[in-house]
């Protein structure tokens, strides 16, 4: 099992290379000269010009400026914001744990619903339930999901008044900053109705994030229970007098989690990529958001640092996938 | 009585073959339009691409025409409603229906172009990985896991922003995005082709590298190709209306249906017409092809028991 | 009276061309201590009788039967609560293919304490002594670290041996085997036959042995039951099938083997009208 980690450390050292060299290129590759883009707006006189030519070291060959980026990166140097000059990073970890908190709870709502969805469709094959969840699971992930947004938006929030329209708490709620995540500081600061406020801003972003993952786990999950309950194992677990419950739920459900977690691992790429849009329609002050601004705003040290981060983050998520993989498989945990 | 005498036994000769085989494309097709969801996504979308090509027939205004008497004029089957908007007008009086129809154009248009990109690509650049091997092989495909490690539509974001927003430019990012999934398709295939006999005969009979690559591996590898495609086109249609929305692709006046929710954003209270049907039109279109693409899976599927 | 004895069992699949029937009133009837081979070909019907029996078939399939009564009680009129509660551990079954038999995520001591777990009042401790024993009974070497083993790591006719262990865990009055042999090598076949025998002489159950292997049916079996198509084509003692078979479709079996074989074409079982031979004579 050491062995399998390991393996698979190594393994992503070539692509973490690779991120770092895209990340790097992507301002030089951006056209014109690389100080006017990031002066903006102001403009730069011609000493200004050299001068920041040779502090960021555009002047130098290129291979050279490649490893006094990665040096920086490693000393924790992702680039300065020009709009609020403050230090990438910084920014990043000030946003992080927003995007983290809605991610979070639109995976977990995925999961929980989706795998619930897959093993009674493939229990009851070709019912009303079957062709219901599947149904619905196609027209999950054939919508455009901003789409959705504004049209639960339109219904809950407008119409019905049920939900709020934006931001991650009600602007009548103050309350200390601990953690980053509004469900803990709320339930922490111990305010009347700052955690209700805290899941009550959540309810629809969770939703329109969670939609894609759901309809692909829904659907994984009863491939694989489908696949799982045709083979002998499952007869074997019959033949043992067991309660079909437990046949299911237990024999079958352990052997069909195994492909289903690879494709949770695959949906947190797509999570990120969703959350850029749900981000920008609930005004929710994550780092999705935070790249669209910073794009239109040509913030461009922040959409390479950015761009890195989430990269990165992305990786480390892939990986401990991986590793539950291998932890919950037993031909790869006991060879 | 001897085993041979009874009539009851028979010797091998008598035995009958079974049914004469079916041709492949045939039997493929059959299965395939056995699947009533499949015939209706392609019923959609054969429907769509029609109104793409007649739109100028079909279409009751122009695009452009702004009616300023009608702004913001809400479905004709609504109380205030106009019989000649069907679907009643945007903000600058311009019938929502006819920019739908126009729309199609773009939204197919975007399809076709993005996956012909991306599959002609990805197949050359996988054809040639798993064809090598070796260390160009590994070359190839650690780029290849460069670009999947990126959230596809944030690294589409960032590829417009280097090459600057507009239709074409976001179709080419898209591309670029999707592209890696066809070249470890094909990758995968030709890896499981190379060393089958068929491939060694060739290559005895004296077939080149190139011939060798496209004209004896690659038919075979087709498959799970064409089913990569419909995937790939739905999510062309869905990011290239992502980017619209986000400003980075089609820029308006384009009745490209992601660009028309843009500027529809600001008038979800008032006017939920101008939000709801560009969306509507997007689902439709992506439900027929995720429909076919199922249909496909089910037929060209190699694992599927078929009764 | 027998302890099973199923009288004109018929077993029908739905299709799109109507309803199949994989078996077409079948009789037959197994004692304690005896065994009972059943013959024939590959979609004769024998498993799905078996599998009938046991309770396992699919909701898609219709099983019709004058009576199917084990011990006196007819399985069609138990409640599945009922019927449950003999599976596993009055009458067991194994199957073909004994790696893919087991589950592969859990370990081999897991899944046999189940089963003890379900139909017994021992607790843990008891159960895992009586797992150990149940492994040195089927012949596996080293048994206390094999319960922790998986099936993975285990070969083929380990495996079946830990099915062995599973079924036979509860005392079972009656075991059904379905070709326990046919996927394992030549030389596990002969061993794993000799220890289904021995356990069932030690306990005196009732063994049905599904297969197509007419080596297997001289050297294990009591009687034997040759099925067609569905239909019950010969039924009697093992001896008297051999040398003075009745059926016409089990003469034809027998001068399909390479044994029996004369002159230099082997001749084959045609496809022929069911209607033309009808039942047991």
């Amino acid at each position: 099992m050491l062995r399998f980690i390991l393996n698979r450390l190594v393994l992503i050292i070539p692509t973490f290379v690779g991120i770092t060299l895209v990340a790097f290129l992507f301002i030089r590759l951006l056209p014109g000269d690389p100080v006017i883009l990031m002066a903006g707006e102001r403009g730069v006189s011609p000493e200004r010009h050299a001068e920041l030519m040779a502090q960021f070291g555009f002047d130098q060959p290129l291979w050279k400026q490649y490893a006094d980026y990665v040096g920086g990166l490693l000393q924790g140097d992702f680039g300065y914001s020009f709009s609020t000059k403050k230090p990438v990073l910084t920014e990043f970890m000030s946003r992080f744990p927003a995007t983290l908190e809605l991610a979070v709870c639109a995976i977990v709502l995925a999961t929980v619903l989706g795998v619930a969805a897959g093993i009674l469709a493939a229990v009851r094959r070709g019912g009303w339930i079957d062709q219901l969840t599947m149904g619905t699971a196609l027209i999950g992930y054939s919508m455009p999901i901003f789409w959705w947004a504004l049209l639960l938006i339109i219904l809950f929030s407008t119409t019905l008044g049920w939900t709020p329209v934006s931001g991650r708490i009600s602007l009548m709620q103050f309350f200390p900053d601990v953690t980053g995540f509004m469900l803990i500081d709320s339930l922490l600061s111990g305010k009347p109705g700052a955690f209700w406020s805290a899941v009550h801003h959540l309810i629809l972003p969770t939703i329109v994030l969670a939609t894609i993952p759901l309809a692909v786990i829904a659907r994984q999950t009863r491939s694989a229970m489908l696949e799982v309950l045709g083979e002998i194992y499952i007869m074997t677990a019959k033949s043992k007098g067991l309660a079909p419950r437990r046949v299911v739920w237990l024999h079958a459900l352990r052997n069909a989690l195994i492909p289903v977690v690879t494709t949770i691992g695959l949906q947190v790429s797509v999570l990120m990529g969703g959350a850029i849009l749900t981000e920008t329609i609930f005004s929710w002050p994550g780092v999705g958001k935070w790249m669209i601004d910073s794009i239109s705003r040509r913030d461009y040290q922040v959409v390479q640092g950015g761009l890195l981060l989430i990269a990165v983050m992305v990786m480390i998520v892939n990986l401990t996938v991986d590793i539950l993989y291998g932890l919950i498989n037993p031909r790869v945990r006991h060879r | 009585m001897s085993a041979t005498d009874d009539p009851h036994i028979g010797t091998a000769e008598q035995e009958p073959l079974g049914p004469p085989p079916v041709a492949p494309w045939r039997e493929n097709w059959r299965y395939f339009t056995s699947n009533r969801g499949a015939v209706l996504g392609l019923t959609v979308l054969g429907l769509m691409v029609l109104t793409a090509i007649f739109a100028p027939l079909i279409a009751p205004h122009e695009t452009a025409t702004q009616y300023r008497d009608a702004l913001l004029a809400p479905p004709a089957w609504t109380a205030n409603g106009r019989a000649e908007f069907l679907l009643g007008t945007d903000a600058l009086g311009r019938d929502i229906l006819s920019r739908l129809i126009y729309g199609a154009r773009y939204s197919l248009a975007i399809g076709l172009v993005v996956v012909t990109l991306a599959l002609i690509s990805g197949i050359l650049v996988g054809l040639v990985a798993g064809y090598c091997g070796g260390w160009v092989d590994a070359l190839i495909m650690r780029v290849m896991d460069i670009i999947l490690a990126f959230p596809s539509l944030l690294l589409a974001l960032v590829l417009v922003a280097i090459i600057g927003p507009g239709l074409f430019n976001a179709m080419l990012a898209i591309a670029v995005v999707l592209q890696p999934h066809f070249a470890r398709l094909t990758r995968g295939a030709v890896m499981a082709e190379k060393s089958r006999e068929y491939v060694t005969s060739a290559k005895v009979a004296g077939a080149g590298h190139l011939r060798l690559m496209l004209v004896t591996i690659l038919p075979n590898c087709l498959g799970p190709l064409i089913v990569q495609a419909t995937l790939s086109f739905s999510n062309a249609i869905l990011d290239a209306a992502a980017l619209g929305f986000l400003g980075m692709g089609a820029q308006p006046p384009t009745p490209e249906w992601g660009t028309m929710l843009a500027e529809a954003r600001e008038f979800i209270t008032s006017a939920w017409w101008v939000v709801t049907m560009p969306g509507v039109a997007i689902l439709i279109t992506v439900l027929a092809i995720n429909l076919i693409g199922d249909g496909l899976r089910d037929t060209l599927d190699p694992k599927l028991k078929r009764s | 009276m027998a302890l099973l004895e199923v009288r004109n069992l018929s077993v029908a699949f739905e299709t799109a061309a109507g309803a199949f029937f994989a078996v077409k009133g079948v009789d037959l009837s197994a004692d304690a201590g005896e065994v009972l081979a059943i013959v024939g070909e590959s979609g004769s019907g024998k498993s799905v009788a078996m599998l009938a029996v046991m309770g396992l078939l699919p909701p898609a399939a219709t099983v019709t039967a004058d009576a199917m009564c084990f011990e006196g009680r007819d399985l069609l009129t138990l409640t599945p609560r009922q019927r449950r509660d003999l599976s596993g551990s009055a009458m067991a079954m194994i199957f073909q293919e004994p790696v893919a038999s087991l589950n592969p995520c859990f370990t081999v001591g897991f899944q046999i304490e189940e089963t003890l777990r379900e139909h017994t009042d021992l607790g843990a401790a008891a159960r895992r002594a009586r797992a150990i024993e149940l492994l040195t009974q089927v012949g596996i070497p080293a048994p206390e670290e094999r319960l922790g083993s998986f099936p993975h790591q285990l070969s083929g006719g380990q495996c079946q041996r830990v099915m062995i262990a599973i079924a036979t865990a509860c005392n079972p009055r009656l075991l059904i085997a379905d070709e326990p042999t046919t996927a394992l090598d030549v030389t596990i076949q002969k061993q794993i036959l000799e220890l289904l025998l021995r356990l069932q002489a030690e306990h005196g159950m009732a063994l049905v042995l599904i297969t197509h292997d007419m080596g297997v049916v001289a050297e294990t079996a009591d009687r034997v039951i040759v099925q067609y198509n569905g239909r019950k084509m010969e039924d009697t003692d093992v001896l008297s099938l051999f040398e003075r078979p009745r059926s016409a479709y089990t003469r034809a079996l027998l001068s399909a083997l390479p044994e029996n074989a004369t002159g230099s074409r082997l001749p084959t079982v045609s496809t022929f009208a069911a209607a033309a031979e009808d039942g047991a004579a």
